[in-house]
C-alpha cells in the first residue's frame, strides 16, 4: 500500500476536529460509571453538567472544551507500507495548520521564550509526532490527540532510588494527586510511568493517562499496581472539579518500562475529564475513524 | 444555599451577601481575562481602555472566529467555543485586579488561593466556579463579543461578552474568609494517611 500524502494531510485535519468534539465511548461509560457511584451533592450535580456538555457539544456541533491543547499525532505503521517518511510529517503538519485555520480553532502554541502565537496550533517540535511499527498487513493507524494544559500542568518526574521501593512509587502518586488538585479538572485519568530513562519515563506517564478507559497494562506487575492505585485515588474525596466527592479519576493507568539497577523513576501525568482522542485507520480498503 | 442573578456591574453589598455554597447566575456583563493579559496589564504596564469596575472577569481564551461587523458582532469577532481555564496560574493578579481596577467577581476552575482569599476579604469579592472543560455548554450563555481590548494578545485578549443568564456558578470563596477549597484540601489531607495505608506505603 502507497500512502497518499493529499489524503493524510486530510485525515490529519479532521482528526483533530472530531478528537475536539465528540468524546470517546470509554470516556462516556466512564461517567456513567462515577455517576452511579458518587454519593457526594456537588459531585453529583457537577458530573450531570459535564455529561450535559458532551450532548451539547454534540448537538451544536462545537467543541468539549475551549482548550484545544497542544496537538499529538501518533502513527502507527504496520507491514507492507511505502511512504516518504519526511513528507508524511509534513502532510500531518499541514493537516494540523489547515483545522486551525479553516475550522477555526484557538491556536494554543506559542514559541516557549518570546511567546508568540504563530495562529497555526503548530510551531518548533509541536505538533508532536510519535512513529511506532506493528505487524499488521497494509495497515496505518494515526491517532489524535489535543491534550489540554490544565492536565499538562500536571506533570511530575522524581528520580527515586532503588531504596525508596515500591511504597515511595505509591506515594509520589498520592501526594501529586493531592498536590493537583482540582487544577487539573478532576475525574481526570492519572497516567503513571514507572522504570525506563527519566524521558522514557514521562512519555509512558502520557501513554497511560492517553489510553482508553478499561485498558490494563500489558505488564501483570503494572495492571497490579495500577488497581491498587485506582481504588487508593478514590479514597481522597478530591472529587469533581476538586470540590469534594468521590470521583477523583476515572482510573489510574500504569506503564512500566525496563530500568537501571541504581534507578527508581516515577513519573506522572494527568488526563482531564475531557479526554479527547480520535483514530483514524487506513488500509487499502479505505479510512474508518473511531476512538 | 441562596440564588443569587446579579446583573452586572454590581456593587459591593451585592457581592458581600454571597456565601459559600450558594448559586450565581450573571446577566449582561462579563469580561475575559487570561495570561499573557494580566501580565501585559500589571507587569508591562500596559493600559486598558475597557472599564472592569465593579464587574466580573472570567479566566479564559476563547475560540471565535472574524466576522464582518454587525450589532451581533460590534467588534468583528463571533464566539465558537468560550470555556474557562484554571485559576491558580494567575493567583498573584487578584489582588491588583480588585485594587486597582474595582473587580469584584473571579469566574474561573480549580479555585484561588490565600492572597486572593484576603483580597476578596478586603476589597469585597468572591470567586465563582464554573464547570471547567464544559464549554460547549458555557458558550450558550455567551449572546456577543460586544468589545475587546490589547487585541494583539489573540487569543488571551480582554474580551468583552454580553452574556444571557451565565450560570449556575458555584459560589467557592467569599468576601467572609469561606474556600471551598480549602474546606476540601482539609479533609484530603486527613484522608492521605487511610490511602497510603490501603497501598502498604504509609509514611
Amino acid at each position: 500500500m502507497q500512502l497518499d500524502l493529499a489524503e493524510i494531510e486530510e485525515i490529519a485535519k479532521l482528526l483533530y476536529i472530531r478528537a475536539l468534539k465528540l468524546l470517546p465511548d470509554d470516556i462516556k461509560d466512564g461517567f456513567m460509571r462515577l455517576q452511579r457511584a458518587e454519593t457526594d451533592p456537588t459531585g453529583r450535580s457537577l458530573l450531570a453538567t459535564m455529561v450535559e456538555n458532551i450532548a451539547v457539544a454534540e448537538r451544536d456541533d462545537n467543541l468539549l472544551c475551549q482548550d484545544t491543547g497542544i496537538p499529538i499525532y501518533n502513527i502507527t505503521i504496520g507491514r507492507d507500507v511505502a511512504f516518504d517518511g519526511t513528507a508524511l510529517k509534513e502532510a500531518i503538519r499541514r493537516g494540523c495548520e489547515r483545522a486551525t485555520r479553516e475550522h477555526p480553532l484557538r491556536s494554543s502554541v506559542v514559541h516557549p521564550i518570546t511567546r508568540k502565537n504563530e495562529h497555526t496550533s503548530c510551531g518548533i517540535r509541536v505538533p508532536v509526532l510519535h512513529f511506532d511499527f506493528d505487524d499488521r498487513p497494509e495497515t496505518v493507524e494515526i491517532e489524535m490527540i489535543p491534550k489540554g494544559s490544565g492536565s499538562e500542568n500536571g506533570s511530575f518526574l522524581r528520580m527515586l532510588v532503588p531504596a525508596d521501593g515500591v511504597a515511595a512509587v505509591k506515594r509520589f502518586v498520592i501526594d501529586r494527586v493531592i498536590e493537583a488538585g482540582g487544577k487539573v479538572c478532576p475525574p481526570t485519568i492519572v497516567g503513571v510511568g514507572v522504570g525506563g530513562t527519566s524521558d522514557l519515563c514521562m512519555h509512558l506517564a502520557k501513554i497511560a493517562a492517553t489510553r482508553a478507559l478499561g485498558s490494563v497494562c500489558t505488564d501483570p506487575e503494572g495492571a497490579k499496581l495500577e488497581a491498587e492505585l485506582s481504588a487508593a485515588v478514590n479514597m481522597l474525596g478530591i472529587g469533581p472539579q476538586g470540590l469534594g466527592g468521590d470521583s477523583t479519576a476515572f482510573a489510574v493507568h500504569v506503564e512500566t518500562a525496563a530500568t537501571h539497577i541504581t534507578m527508581n523513576p516515577v513519573a506522572v501525568n494527568i488526563q482531564c475529564h475531557s479526554a479527547r482522542r480520535a483514530r483514524a485507520t487506513i488500509t487499502p480498503g479505505g479510512v474508518a475513524f473511531g476512538f | 444555599m441562596t440564588h443569587h442573578v446579579l446583573h452586572m456591574p454590581c456593587d459591593e453589598a451585592a457581592v458581600r451577601r454571597l456565601r459559600v455554597g450558594d448559586t450565581v447566575t450573571l446577566e449582561d456583563w462579563l469580561f475575559g481575562i487570561r495570561d499573557a493579559t494580566q501580565i501585559a496589564m500589571f507587569d508591562k504596564g500596559r493600559n486598558v481602555r475597557l472599564d472592569l469596575r465593579g464587574h466580573a472577569v472570567v479566566h479564559t481564551a476563547p475560540n471565535v472566529k472574524r466576522v464582518a461587523p454587525s450589532p451581533d458582532a460590534p467588534v468583528g469577532y463571533a464566539p465558537l467555543c468560550v470555556g474557562t481555564t484554571t485559576s491558580m496560574r494567575m493567583e498573584r493578579f487578584t489582588e491588583p485586579l480588585m485594587r486597582d481596577h474595582g473587580v469584584r467577581l473571579i469566574i474561573g476552575k480549580g479555585g484561588l488561593g490565600p492572597a486572593s482569599a484576603e483580597a476578596f476579604r478586603r476589597y469585597g469579592g468572591a470567586y465563582l466556579a464554573v464547570v471547567g472543560g464544559a464549554a460547549a455548554l458555557e458558550t450558550t450563555w455567551i449572546a456577543a463579543i460586544e468589545d475587546v481590548d490589547l487585541d494583539d494578545l489573540n487569543p488571551e485578549s480582554l474580551w468583552k461578552f454580553r452574556v444571557r443568564g451565565f450560570g449556575p456558578l458555584l459560589v467557592a470563596m467569599d468576601s467572609h474568609g469561606g474556600s471551598l477549597y480549602a474546606t476540601v484540601g482539609e479533609r484530603v489531607a486527613d484522608r492521605r494517611a487511610a490511602a497510603l495505608a490501603v497501598l502498604g506505603a504509609t509514611d
